[in-house]
């Protein structure tokens, strides 16, 4: 490579690069179609039908029913449709777009044939995508707020840790509501003692974070081996029932899936949006982004950028903390060492693959919820497929994912540094 | 965690380290002997603060003292649980150097340990001159092969090395509990998921064993310190290590400058995993010598504070990683004598990483033994 690099030579690097993605999408897409067609196609014989309702619903909605060696050709022919125009037209900004339809498409071929003359209750697979993406949205939310104000927080896993502790220790004594209450209050706190570190004594970011994942873990392990196995009656909190929101709870699959939920569900789709309003259509919103793109010129126009970025960073934490509260009181009722078990470093995930967007960060936490119960009830049916590797399924496709998406996920400008008033 | 980020917090850790001269006792001595005191003192008041009576506190901290260096025993069981921190955490600190948050140490030092039990298992007969280091070796091509799938990624299609390795670690783990519980990995005589037994001609020697039968020091202590002398050879003695550093300082320049982004991010990721299996090769080779479940036990995680800790510099790194096994060490048996849980050493952890990070906080609880303003 030259020293000087010229900007022509630059583009034709970027060229070059988005050539090469697109043949790899094309051929990532040609090997799925052939897989669908053999191993799907080929092997299936009856009919897979889907149940859409519930055992006493308002309406009952006949099954779906699929012919499942027509449907996997007729996948396996849109994906080869798909790899092929990669080869032919390029197709560079439809890339991310087509791969994500093709798996998508793939994953309900893989859902026929697994159902193959069989019936699975998609609806109560979806039900449950919705309740298993709220931790990871809500991780993922309490990141896009921090990092939209410049702060890199990797402490989502002890934020929700902290909260899932507090909600079932306070939820245990004086109940479900100041439990919640609780969760959210310590929460903001912990994303107040990260505010502290990386705003006011500039800590380096990631340093805080992992720190405070490890403080989380230590002191809710310690509490819980040290005190909650002797007072039994401090882990036994109440959990929240799912609430049917009147009327719009009985439209047929629909019903169930949104209107069907417990307070979690509702609690993260109203944050969702609350955040996009907040961030992207109030002024607060647009100046806590100019402080995470560029915090000097903010400070110029008179933007507190020290105050900008606490507010947000504790907003984070209570988000977390609200999130946390669900391990306990939105599903269990009681407090095991660890239980977030990673779900956290899932949420930063999903903030990065949902690009910094609060909706961006849902959409991507509802691709892991769905993986999550996909396995879960696909045990039912008894798969050939070794359990384990569906669960690496989503993994491998956020990865596919990931990359397919070239150079497209843009961080804040000003994303970890910390800033020095003059 | 953009690349901004990571140039940002790397330079300026560059540059703390070069105003940390020789003489600086303040900063390389006092700071880090305080932070570990502070850490001690809040510890104490913690487990005050959940009901253990004041001499069970001063029980703990004398088994915490004796159980890490208080006897034989003690230092090989501190040097036994440094070994992987400090091996996992030079890879992680490798990264950080270059620019790259490898936070997927854990799903290397997995797969580094399946490396190493394959080969471990296999080829009966071999003398162990030629057995043990085709183990280590497989191990640190099964981590360098797992982090490379990262580093090829963010290389070809700039796919965010934290969400790849953060996939890749939960992938790794479906993968081993898959692999534990089928041939020819799982042990043919058990039902639970566990893997054959590593051959005794792969097993690194425990050193001390020949004074008293329990002590499990072994020779993967020799490779943690070959490691990090070979680290620092390659990260400030080699052009390769300079082109690593500059990548990580600023990208840009870096290829402004004729270096190749890509080959560097790639070799970067691969040694780094490299690291990280032979992490996993030695807790497989040398301490548990089979691969169960859990072998990986979060070390790839607390390598990350090890390597943060020690400032990414490979002396820092080793000296972390003796101080953190020294705490799992003394935790241990603090746990077994004074009944205390071993969870409080993950608290007086984190807090020493905090106040290590965070001189300032130190400055203002002791004043006494600065003489210098603080900055």
């Amino acid at each position: 490579m030259a020293v000087t690099e010229t900007a022509p030579a630059r583009t034709k690097a970027i060229e070059h690069s988005r050539r090469r993605q697109t043949l790899i999408t094309g051929w990532l897409l040609l090997v799925l179609a052939a897989f669908v067609a053999v191993v799907f196609g080929l092997d299936s014989s009856g009919n897979a039908s889907f149940r859409l309702a519930f055992p006493g619903d308002a309406f009952a909605v006949p099954n779906l029913v699929v012919p499942a060696a027509p449907y996997a050709y007729a996948v396996a022919a849109i994906l080869a449709f798909f790899g092929a125009r990669h080869f032919m037209r390029g197709a560079a900004r439809w890339t991310g777009w087509l791969l994500g339809i093709g798996l998508l498409l793939a994953v309900t071929a893989f859902l026929t044939w697994a159902t193959d003359d069989k019936s699975f209750s998609l609806t109560g697979m979806l039900q449950a995508t919705l309740v298993r993406a709220v931790p990871i949205a809500l991780g993922g939310l309490a990141g896009v707020l921090c990092e939209r104000v410049a702060v890199v927080n990797i402490a989502i896993e002890g934020m929700l840790l902290a909260g899932a502790f507090t909600g079932a220790v306070v939820g245990s004594v004086i109940g479900g509501i100041g439990g919640l209450a609780s969760a959210v209050l310590v929460g903001g706190l912990f994303g107040l003692l990260l505010a502290v570190l990386v705003v006011t004594y500039r800590i380096d970011q990631i340093i805080a974070g992992v720190a405070i994942n490890l403080l989380v873990l230590g002191l809710t392990s310690y509490a819980s081996s040290q005190v909650l196995t002797t007072y039994r009656h401090l882990n036994n909190a109440p959990v929240f029932q799912s609430i049917n929101i009147p009327f719009v709870s009985d439209i047929p699959v629909i019903g169930p899936i949104l209107f069907q939920q417990n307070i979690f569900v509702y609690g993260a789709i109203i944050m969702v949006a609350l955040s996009t309003y907040y961030l992207f259509y109030t002024r607060s919103g647009l100046r806590a982004r100019a402080v995470g793109e560029h915090p000097e010129a903010a400070d110029t126009l008179g933007i507190n950028v020290y105050r900008l970025r606490y507010i947000n960073v504790v907003i984070g934490g209570m988000v977390a903390g609200f999130g946390g509260a669900w391990f306990t009181l939105g599903s269990v009722g009681r407090f095991d060492d660890n239980m977030t078990g990673g779900r956290g470093f899932i949420g930063l995930a999903a903030m990065i693959f949902g690009r910094w967007h609060p909706v961006g960060a849902l959409m991507a936490a509802l691709v892991f919820g769905f993986a999550d119960s996909l396995q879960q009830k696909l045990a039912i049916l008894g798969t050939p497929i070794p359990s384990e590797f569906l669960a690496m399924a989503p993994y491998l496709a956020t990865i596919v994912l990931v990359a397919g998406l070239i150079g497209r996920s843009r961080p804040p400008a000003a994303d970890g540094k910390p800033y020095v008033k003059e | 965690m953009s690349e901004q980020t990571k140039r940002e917090s790397l330079s300026e850790q560059l540059l703390q380290r070069a105003t940390v001269s020789r003489f600086d006792v303040e900063q390389v001595v006092i700071v880090p002997v305080l932070a570990v005191v502070l850490a001690l003192i809040i510890g104490g008041v913690v487990m005050l603060a959940t009901g253990v009576a004041p001499q069970a506190v001063a029980q703990s901290y004398a088994a915490l003292f004796t159980g890490s260096l208080g006897s034989v025993y003690a230092l090989s069981e501190t040097l036994t649980a440094a070994t992987p921190l400090t091996l996992a955490a030079l890879g992680i600190a490798l990264g950080f150097r270059a620019g790259l948050f490898n936070i997927g140490a854990e799903g290397q030092i997995i797969l580094g340990g399946i490396g190493a039990v394959v080969v471990g298992f296999s080829f009966a007969g071999l003398p162990i001159y030629l057995h043990l280091p085709l183990a280590l070796l497989a191990g640190a091509l099964g981590g360098a092969a797992w982090a490379a799938i990262a580093g090829w990624l963010r290389a070809a299609t700039g796919a965010h090395e934290v969400i790849i390795t953060i996939m890749l670690n939960l992938t790794s783990m479906r993968l081993l509990t898959y692999l534990l519980r089928n041939p020819p990995i799982q042990n043919p005589e058990r039902t639970d998921p566990i893997s054959k037994s590593v051959l005794e001609s792969a097993q690194l020697p425990h050193l001390l064993d020949w004074l008293e039968p329990n002590l499990r020091l072994d020779a993967g202590i020799f490779v943690a310190i070959a490691a990090v002398v070979f680290v620092y050879w390659i990260l400030f003695r080699t052009t390769i290590g300079f082109e690593f550093r500059a990548s990580g300082l600023n990208p840009d320049a870096a290829r402004y400058a004729g270096m190749r982004s890509g080959f560097i991010i790639v070799a970067v990721m691969a040694l780094s995993g490299a690291l990280a299996g032979l992490a996993g090769a030695n807790q497989v080779l040398g301490v548990i010598g089979r691969v169960s479940p859990n072998f990986s036990g979060g070390i790839g995680f607390d390598a990350i504070a090890v390597a943060l800790l020690g400032r990414s510099h490979p002396v820092g790194v080793l000296i972390a990683g003796l101080l953190f096994g020294a705490l799992q060490a003394g935790g241990r048996q603090m746990q077994a004598s004074a009944g205390v849980s071993l969870d409080l050493i993950s608290i007086i952890q984190a807090l020493i990483i905090i106040f290590v990070a965070a001189p300032v906080l130190i400055r203002k609880v002791f004043p006494w033994p600065f003489r210098s303003k603080a900055k």
